[in-house]
């Protein structure tokens, strides 16, 4: 009897939480079957028309859509690359200073981007490279000519991958950091003992340490592919690097609050969202088979 | 046995030292160079002249600022956003981990609940039919609309639980003998034990519903409503829209119109209160991530 009453105020907890997923994380997935219907909003989505996979080969055959797809994955495959890469030199670099109050600031400058909004680091690569921002007075400065950043999909594109790195790789490096200092020191002793100098004890011991933690990260950061950075690459693109910069997310986005074809557009979101459930329930998968890596 | 450092090692330390130091010092420069332009007087930044140090030193912009109505009306919605935010969203975070923080045989429907939780991290309806579904619950053009569809954050939920299971459970029975229900054992014991965790979940709360801008321009119609990075936002995207124009000289033309220090002095304003408590940021960050990240 007693646990009986117990277990309803557990369920009794449960109810805000429950209702609000409900609602706002189960009622978008319900509004999916969109992605099958011509969607009118003033019809909703019991009076709106079935028309099967129509959405699906009209944005398919769409000009613009192999381009857009093209993008989004090599944007992030760049991205994920980087953000493994950058970080762990950083990190390597970081562990090999001695002085305390040194690591510290140059950890400080490095994580600072990343909690701040793509409205205010947007806006100071805007300006920074804009024509004539300050990257375009150092390059006329040296005697070259201004180079059009923002508006060339080549470099649009590498400004893109190179601010998101500038944003987010404080975090794996500080991720990584914590690891090297966990490895066990007696293992540096050791390898002293024998005559390492410190490149040989970073090969033979800290990479290896490090394998779990960075296959860890690499698999997990796979299952987000198709996210080349929604909100970064709104504030940043125009028109003319639609091309080079145009992602699944921005193109969604356009297609459906701008040219208000909700149904082709929620198609596309399905698409995305599938193919993101299958590559992150995989990796997952593979991390927890790997690595016991379990989120709950 | 290390006081013997060869050249070699020597030559590394002051190369690792110098590099570490240039990172550091690009790291910090796009900020400074965001302040000295919205200390210089305008000509001198539409000109591009202005690189780490303001030329024609002014505060006009700042004074311009504090008599600009819509910096100050969505500084407040901002301010709104953010309370009312992490309250409702820490208050569900705290109220929905409790339930889910007990073992299968305290709470025998735990594992159903946890996967309904569970596969909103791994799948989601997308940008249209969660936009639809806002529309349809009636919360366009309110601020509840920035709040209601994030506000139980899984992510840290699963951090609170974790959490939770680390609390003795011999503080649970003893409280229970006492006599004390799940309600009184939840808000006079694991409350003020999970104070330090609630703290950094709320940080993590409160820099997210500050940064939050998508949501903004998705959502609400009146740019009155719009919360200060959203408004930001309105300024860059225009700020980029100038640059897609097609002549140099139109670009020329465009950005000298523009009150470039105006803008400047905004973005800088919508930067600082995260460089404020950013020392606190980064320590509780720190935990924050290593808890979640390297845990088991």
């Amino acid at each position: 009897m007693r646990t009986l009453k117990k277990e309803y105020l557990l369920h009794l907890m449960l109810i805000p939480g429950v209702i609000v997923t409900l609602i706002y994380a189960y009622g978008p997935m319900a509004g999916l079957v969109m992605a099958f219907q011509q969607f009118e909003p003033l019809s909703g989505f019991f009076k709106s028309k079935f028309v099967g996979f129509d959405n699906f080969r009209y944005v398919f055959q769409l000009p613009d859509f192999g381009q857009v797809l093209w993008n989004t994955v090599i944007i992030s495959i760049f991205k994920m690359v980087l953000f493994l890469v950058v970080p762990l030199i950083l990190a390597l670099l970081l562990n090999e200073v001695t002085k305390q109050w040194f690591s510290r600031i140059v950890q400080s400058a490095i994580f600072l981007p990343f909690f701040l909004s793509w409205t205010v680091l947007g806006g100071i690569i805007i300006e920074l490279f804009s024509l004539n921002g300050a990257v375009n007075g150092l390059i006329s400065s040296i005697g070259f000519k201004p180079i059009m950043f923002m508006l060339d999909n080549q470099w649009f594109r590498g400004i893109i991958i190179g601010s998101d790195v500038w944003k987010g790789m404080g975090y794996n490096m500080i991720v990584m950091l914590a690891v090297i200092i966990g490895i066990n020191s007696t293992l540096y002793e050791a390898a002293e003992i024998d005559g390492a100098g410190r490149w040989k004890q970073m090969i033979h011991i800290t990479l290896p340490s490090m394998a779990p933690i960075l296959i860890l990260l690499a698999v997990l950061s796979l299952g987000s592919i198709l996210n080349a950075g929604f909100e970064q690459i709104l504030i940043m693109y125009n028109p003319t690097v639609y091309e080079g910069a145009d992602v699944i997310d921005t193109f969604v986005y356009r297609l459906g609050m701008f040219s208000q074809q909700f149904g082709p557009a929620a198609a596309v979101g399905l698409f995305k969202s599938v193919i993101s459930l299958i590559l992150v329930s995989s990796t997952y998968y593979a991390a927890y088979k790997y690595n016991g890596y379990r989120i709950f | 046995m290390r006081h013997k450092q060869s050249i070699s090692r020597k030559l590394f330390i002051v190369f690792n030292t110098l590099l570490l130091a240039l990172i550091t010092v690009l790291s910090v420069i796009p900020f400074i160079h965001l302040l000295s332009i919205s200390l210089s007087s305008n000509t001198a930044a539409s000109a591009g002249e202005v690189r780490l140090w303001p030329v024609g030193f002014s505060f006009d912009s700042y004074v311009y600022l504090g008599e600009k109505v819509e910096f100050f009306r969505s500084l407040w919605v901002s301010v709104k956003r953010v309370v009312l935010g992490t309250i409702v969203n820490l208050f569900l975070v705290f109220i929905t981990a409790y339930p889910l923080s007990k073992s299968n045989d305290r709470f025998k429907f735990r594992t159903p609940y946890v996967w309904f939780f569970a596969i909103t991290m791994f799948f989601g309806g997308g940008l249209i039919p969660t936009y639809i579904l806002v529309k349809n619950t009636g919360l366009i053009d309110s601020i509840w609309a920035l709040i209601l569809p994030g506000a139980l954050n899984v992510w840290n939920m699963v951090l609170m639980l974790n959490f939770f299971r680390s609390i003795p459970k011999e503080l649970d029975e003893a409280a229970t003998i006492d006599g004390a229900g799940h309600w009184i054992i939840l808000w006079k014991i694991y409350l003020p034990v999970s104070l330090p965790s609630i703290a950094t979940i709320g940080l993590f709360t409160i820099v997210g519903h500050w940064n939050a801008w998508f949501d903004g321009i998705l959502y609400l119609n009146s740019p009155d409503k719009y919360p200060l990075q959203t408004y930001l936002s309105t300024l860059i995207m225009s700020m980029n829209a100038q640059m897609s124009s097609i002549s140099i000289e139109q670009i020329k033309a465009m950005e000298n119109l523009s009150e470039k220090t105006l803008k400047t002095a905004q973005i800088f304003m919508g930067a600082l209160p995260i460089m404020i408590v950013y020392p606190f940021l980064q320590k509780y960050f720190v935990k924050g991530i290593i808890v979640g990240s390297v845990k088991e």
